[in-house]
């Protein structure tokens, strides 16, 4: 449910690190479970700058509708527009498909200070 | 959450949603399941073969006596006098300025014996309100605790609620309703609903709900039957584009705005609002409800401002993807006098973003 070698923010975002300052984001498998169905995703643009903690995505399931914020600090360089088509994918896969967007990082050591999956798991209380 | 807050009511079926894995939350004082397994499948179900909901929450006030017709009459706006025993009626319940106080259902249970059904959220001010006009032979009872009321409702509901109560219900036409005796309880059977499909609501007595809900649920599997929540609820009745007490109608609202002049009779003489809402429908009306499907993506919610070249003209009142278009729908006040008939565009601010919609008249879907 919450693999090891993503690191987690409390507000239920993910964030695997990829090549160089990349890293890729999306929603916990928590998350889409408390938000139900997908249906609507609002994404960002890629180019735009954004700080950790600033709002890149709007997710809204069939009653609610939720901020997804940057949990660190860079420019917006990929968006996952399949989730334009195909909002079910952040319930189906949410570690895979259903990524949000890649944001190439100011400075990759901000990740360090994210919550590793034990820690995130005790946030949920499901540790 | 304030520590005096009261603790949400449980309906006699809470157990039962625990069991199923429901989510629940609280809904007009009530502790209510808002899904089992997803509003998406939950809607689908109810539109190609049949979902169960738990609607204890619901007020049921009873009205009888000698003079109980003549004081609904007054306290609502539909013709009372039409209503034969064993028939029901929608209508509403206004303030003196024609604002709705509820929309409710009214049944003829006897000769002088009518059953009100109202809105959860507004039993305690409907009863208080119709109590305090209340004039000659006549005594209302708020029976809402000790009546359980679940919904079968899809196209397989005929076939499902025939088996349960082992009954065939072909002969019951829209909005009449009858008692039958099944399983050592009495249950007042109406062909009504809430999702723009055939269906069945079934009152009977609270502690006789949870054998109802348990048999229904396993004499309709093989029909497609499964329990749906006040998700699929809200997404199912704004597709049929019926009305929402707190989002299309409230005491600020009338019916002849919210396009609901069908259930206000005029002709029948005086009623509470009567001389405000003729009136408004001599000048006309102000503003109007609209339904609109969007254009571009986005979700129109409830709050939400409708813009038309370029203005601020009206709000959303509700809105939603709809699971059977599969686009986002809504429904929304503007004024009269712009006129906005069907196709006629508008937009929505959408968090600050305007997207595009366009006017629908009558429901979003064909009829069944």
């Amino acid at each position: 449910m919450y693999p090891e070698e993503l690191k987690y923010t409390k507000e239920h975002e993910w964030l695997r690190l990829e090549d160089g300052r990349l890293a890729r984001v999306g929603v916990t498998h928590y998350a889409q479970h408390q938000l139900g169905d997908v249906v609507f995703v609002e994404l960002p643009a890629a180019g735009d700058a954004v700080s950790a903690g600033q709002s890149i995505a709007v997710v809204e399931s069939v009653k609610s509708v939720s901020d997804i914020y940057a949990p660190v600090s860079g420019r917006i360089v990929e968006v996952n527009s399949a989730l334009e088509d195909q909002p079910e994918l952040i319930n189906e896969d949410p570690y895979g498909r259903g990524w949000i967007a890649v944001i190439e990082m100011d400075d990759p050591g901000q990740a360090d200070g994210l919550l590793t999956a034990a820690e995130y798991k005790a946030h949920i209380g499901e540790a | 959450m304030t520590a005096s807050a009261e603790e949400p009511k449980r309906t006699p079926l809470a157990g039962r949603h625990l069991e199923l894995g429901a989510r629940m939350i609280e809904f007009a004082g009530f502790w209510m399941p808002v899904q089992y397994s997803g509003v998406l499948a939950e809607h689908r179900a109810v539109r190609t073969a049949a979902g169960l909901f738990d609607l204890c929450h619901m007020g049921e006030l009873r009205f009888e006596g000698p003079d109980a017709a003549e004081n609904l009459q007054q306290l609502t706006t539909n013709d009372v006098f039409r209503l034969e025993p064993g028939k029901g009626q929608y209508t509403l319940l206004c303030n003196e300025r024609g604002g709705v106080v509820d929309d409710c259902l009214l049944y003829r249970l006897g000769p002088r014996d009518y059953l009100l059904v109202v809105n959860a959220a507004n039993t305690d001010k409907v009863r208080e309100w119709a109590r305090a006009r209340l004039r000659g032979r006549v005594t209302l009872r708020d029976e809402s605790s000790e009546t359980a009321l679940i919904a079968v409702q899809g196209p397989r509901s005929q076939t499902i609620v025939g088996r349960a109560l082992e009954q065939d219900f072909s002969d019951l036409p829209s909005f009449w309703a009858r008692t039958v005796h099944a399983h050592g309880a009495a249950i007042l059977v109406s062909r009504t609903g809430y999702t723009g499909e055939d269906g069945f609501e079934l009152y009977l007595d609270a502690e006789a709900a949870a054998n109802l809900w348990d048999r229904l649920l396993q004499v309709g599997q093989a029909d497609g039957l499964v329990p749906a929540g006040l998700g699929a609820r809200d997404t199912l009745r704004l597709e049929a584009r019926l009305p929402l007490y707190g989002n299309e109608l409230t005491e600020e609202i009338s019916p002849l705005e919210a396009g609901l002049g069908f259930a206000v009779k005029f002709d029948k003489g005086d009623f509470v609002g009567r001389e405000a809402l003729l009136a408004q429908q001599e000048r006309g009306a102000a503003r109007r409800l609209i339904g609109f499907e969007m254009l571009e993506r986005g979700v129109p919610r409830h709050g939400y401002p409708i813009v038309h070249q370029g203005r601020e003209v009206g709000w959303v009142t509700s809105g939603s993807f709809s699971p059977t278009l599969e686009k986002e729908i809504g429904m929304g006040y503007v004024p009269a006098a712009l006129a906005l008939e069907a196709g006629a565009e508008i937009s929505v601010d959408i968090r600050g973003r305007l997207r595009r919609a366009r006017v629908v008249e009558g429901r979003f879907l064909p009829r069944p």
